[in-house]
């Protein structure tokens, strides 16, 4: 298998409804990755864009094949992920693993998605797609039910009383929000207090307003090389060294783990072992905070906590910059923004901006040598990536 | 390998009150909802076998924000349930005022009530043969 760098990146901001189309926006992504990267559209030789509700919010479904057009890519091979919020970094994790075979050298991948444009009654119930259509939807399980439930599990099994928990639960939203504020990309630019988040309004108990991520639009895209290909273009390329993929059932079928979510226990390790580093390793983490109380869940899963200790991570500063393990520096889906199609993508180029040293200096981390992206889409789809610097 | 027990055969039986599950052959485990294989071994040496629709409640959350087209529903509880088989199972918690719902009903016994509420089915839903009538919630009660 050949070494694989990212060698080119691309973001629109991240926004409520957007005035443009998914096409439009995924080649505003795309164009800034292949013009970084120093190729030209017609040296990508594939195509693979995460979309999911494009078919529900414009009435555009193989948005694929339209964007390679859009953008002068004429004619290559372009495929649609589908794997709910997780549908990009899938993408991602492919266009690694056809470049790392050797049957590409350059591929694009990215992704895309205008959920803030069906406004919330149609997205909710669009993004409830990604659970279980006749056993779990039925009794009114939304994205937010899901994680509420979660949180009361976490609160009872763990014997962390709930106010403690919606207390730790607010410090994540907390410090989203103030390294939002410093993202140009970023959907939400002000910074919040812990009563703000435990005053807001109830979703689904426990999860008040600012638990939730917000409906996003907005593109992501990177350029995929292999090592060779890389050398020619950059002299800091960016190395993919290990991914992970799982899958998982309906919330009913995952008794024996929750709150846990196996899938990113087995995906995670999958990317570790490639890898070969540790959690203590990781100078970066991206993980998928679609709620608070994911977040939690999530650090525990990926390693930087014991089960039932997640939040002590935000308590503590832990996981700020200049902490022992900075999650989400860049504000996260909450405050980032979470156009689901592209979120993993977001996450990547984030990463990679880090390591680089290219971020805005309130919310660089110093000296980042291996970042980790963490993706959940609906129940079951779990993506992990390590990225390392190549220089 | 055709499927043993399909949603449309579930659907029916918990539209009156039963609950229908499989029991697997080679681990003595239960299923339910129903799937192809054993959730517990794999297997797919299974029986079509009924439950008791007893329980505990394991968690919950009480829902504000509906999805479109189900605003009339708000505020509504959801629990999962653990059966006294052994399987978890998503329903709807009817007998208390979901704003007086908190912490204290994990741990709860609760039972499947006589029948079950019935959502029709929405643009994205309806066409389904195998829903004919609607998708039937388990709906519970304390025991």
């Amino acid at each position: 298998m050949r070494k694989v760098a990212v060698v080119g990146t691309g973001h629109t901001p991240f926004t409520f409804a957007s005035e443009k189309s998914s096409v439009e926006l995924f080649s505003e992504a795309a164009m800034d990755a292949i013009n970084e990267s120093n190729l030209k559209p017609k040296d990508m030789q594939a195509l693979y864009v995460g979309n999911v509700l494009g078919d529900f919010s414009e009435g555009q479904a193989m948005v694929q094949s339209y964007c390679a057009d859009d953008i002068g890519a004429f004619h290559i091979p372009a495929t649609r992920f589908e794997g709910a919020c997780a549908s990009s970094t899938l993408a991602i994790r492919d266009a690694f693993i056809w470049v790392a075979s050797g049957f590409y050298d350059v591929v694009l991948a990215g992704g895309v998605e205008t959920a803030a444009k069906m406004g919330t009654p149609l997205a909710t119930r669009t993004f409830a797609m990604a659970h279980d259509s006749h056993y779990e939807y039925p009794v009114g399980l939304t994205f937010p039910g899901f994680f509420a439930m979660l949180a009361h599990l976490y609160s009872s099994k763990y014997g962390v009383p709930l106010q403690r928990l919606k207390e730790q639960m607010a410090l994540v939203s907390v410090q989203s929000h103030r390294y939002g504020v410093h993202n140009r990309v970023a959907q939400f630019r002000k910074e919040i207090t812990v009563e703000d988040a435990l005053t807001s309004f109830m979703v689904c108990s426990p999860l008040q307003l600012y638990d939730c991520c917000p409906f996003s639009d907005g593109a992501a895209a990177v350029v995929l090389a292999s090592e060779e290909k890389a050398k020619q273009l950059t002299d800091r390329p960016v190395f993919i060294t290990g991914i992970g993929q799982s899958s998982s059932g309906k919330l009913s079928s995952q008794k024996d783990y929750a709150p846990r979510i196996r899938a990113r226990e087995v995906s995670v390790k999958q990317a570790y072992d490639m890898a070969g580093i540790k959690p203590e390793d990781v100078d970066i983490c991206e993980l998928h905070d679609c709620f608070s109380i994911a977040s939690i869940i999530a650090a525990e899963s990926l390693g930087f906590a014991e089960y039932g200790k997640g939040g002590e991570l935000w308590e503590k500063g832990e996981a700020k910059v200049g902490g022992r393990i900075p999650i989400n520096v860049s504000g996260g889906l909450k405050s980032k923004g979470h156009p689901i199609g592209a979120t993993g993508a977001s996450q990547v180029y984030e990463v990679v901006h880090q390591i680089r040293g290219q971020v805005e200096p309130e919310r660089q981390v110093e000296g980042v040598k291996i970042g980790l992206t963490d993706t959940l889409g609906g129940d079951g789809v779990l993506c992990n990536i390590v990225l390392q610097k190549g220089w | 390998m055709e499927y043993k027990l399909t949603f449309k055969e579930f659907n029916k039986a918990l539209k009156k009150g039963r609950l229908l599950g499989l029991k697997c052959r080679d681990c003595d485990k239960f299923t339910c909802p129903p799937k192809m294989a054993c959730q517990e071994c794999g297997s797919t040496n299974l029986d079509t076998a009924e439950l008791g629709g007893s329980g505990k409640i394991v968690t919950f959350t009480v829902s504000y924000v509906p999805s479109e087209g189900r605003d009339a529903e708000v505020p509504y509880t959801i629990v999962m349930v653990e059966l006294d088989e052994g399987p978890w199972l998503m329903g709807n918690l009817t007998d208390m005022d979901p704003n007086r719902v908190t912490m204290d009903i994990v741990g709860r016994r609760v039972q499947l009530g006589s029948r079950s509420k019935v959502l029709p089915g929405d643009a994205y839903s309806i066409g389904g043969k195998e829903a004919e009538g609607g998708f039937a919630r388990p709906t519970f009660i304390f025991a």
